[in-house]
């Protein structure tokens, strides 16, 4: 018998999300929405930076890092220097350059990736911690959030067999 | 390249059961394939696919966003269609490629 064969497919993915660059959210956004479109149970948890996504005043407005990336490069593919990074107004144009790449490819915003993967069955929950440290309350975050969760509360939600924690 | 007979005639499918070619899908292929998925077709579905076959053959790129935007149903009807695979059951029941897309 061959390996796929005795492979169980899988069944839950728990994200976690904590930081708030574009890379990091939408990793978390595509997972989980690859996920509910293949089948499998996917719940959220954005905490630190990454609750960035889920607040109504900042998930529009998430950013790339311009600096300290070695990966990043300029278009045509030469090195993009740190020291320029630095400079008023390049992250936030290489951060709008992402994102138009991203909606070539049919990448929606964050809200309504949010959106895509709750139509999906998808549960989105914010870290209390998080929220208390940012001093933020339940009418600070996205309204299609499920709630507000401890991480224990949190990894309640991950039992059953075939689930996966995935931490971005 | 393998051969199925679905709904008595026989089609070319890729690995995963999807037609290689659109113009052999009927309406009875499609309702054999849902079947098989466990889904049973109604006006709604076939609304559904329609879109996904003409979107297909003018070259699109599916993605359940697209869908949504169709004006025929929102994702989460989308969802409720086709449980459990939104895109690759209803372009399998559709007749058309698996989508190649992440989103």
């Amino acid at each position: 018998m061959n390996k796929e064969v005795n492979e169980k497919p899988l069944k839950k993915v728990c994200i976690i999300c904590a930081k708030g660059t574009i890379e990091d959210v939408y990793a978390t956004l595509v997972m989980a929405n690859g996920a509910v479109m293949e089948g499998i149970e996917a719940k959220v948890f954005f905490t630190f930076f990454g609750l960035d996504a889920i607040t109504k005043k900042q998930m529009k407005k998430i950013h790339t890092g311009a600096v300290g990336n070695p990966a990043m490069r300029m278009p045509g593919g030469l090195p993009f220097p740190s020291i320029l990074g630095m400079l008023p107004g390049v992250e936030a144009g290489v951060s709008a350059m992402m994102k138009s790449q991203m909606a070539k490819l049919d990448i929606p915003p964050v809200d309504e990736f949010l959106e895509m993967i709750t139509a999906g069955g998808g549960e989105i929950y914010a870290c209390k911690l998080a929220m208390d440290m940012f001093k933020l309350t339940e009418d600070d975050l996205w309204e299609g959030c499920s709630g507000v969760l401890t991480i224990g509360d949190f990894y309640g939600k991950c039992g059953g067999e075939n689930t996966q924690i995935i931490f971005t | 390249m393998a051969q199925k007979t679905i709904a008595g005639v026989t089609v070319q499918v890729d690995g995963e059961g999807y037609l290689e070619n659109p113009a052999e899908w009927t309406k009875e292929i499609a309702q054999e394939i849902a079947a098989e998925i466990g889904i049973t077709l109604t006006d709604k579905h076939f609304e559904v696919i329609d879109y996904l076959r003409k979107q297909h053959a003018a070259g699109a790129q599916l993605s359940i966003r697209k869908v949504g935007k169709s004006g025929i149903v929102d994702i989460k009807g989308l969802y409720e269609l086709f449980p459990g695979g939104p895109l690759k059951f209803s372009t399998k029941i559709a007749g058309i490629p698996k989508p190649a897309s992440c989103v």
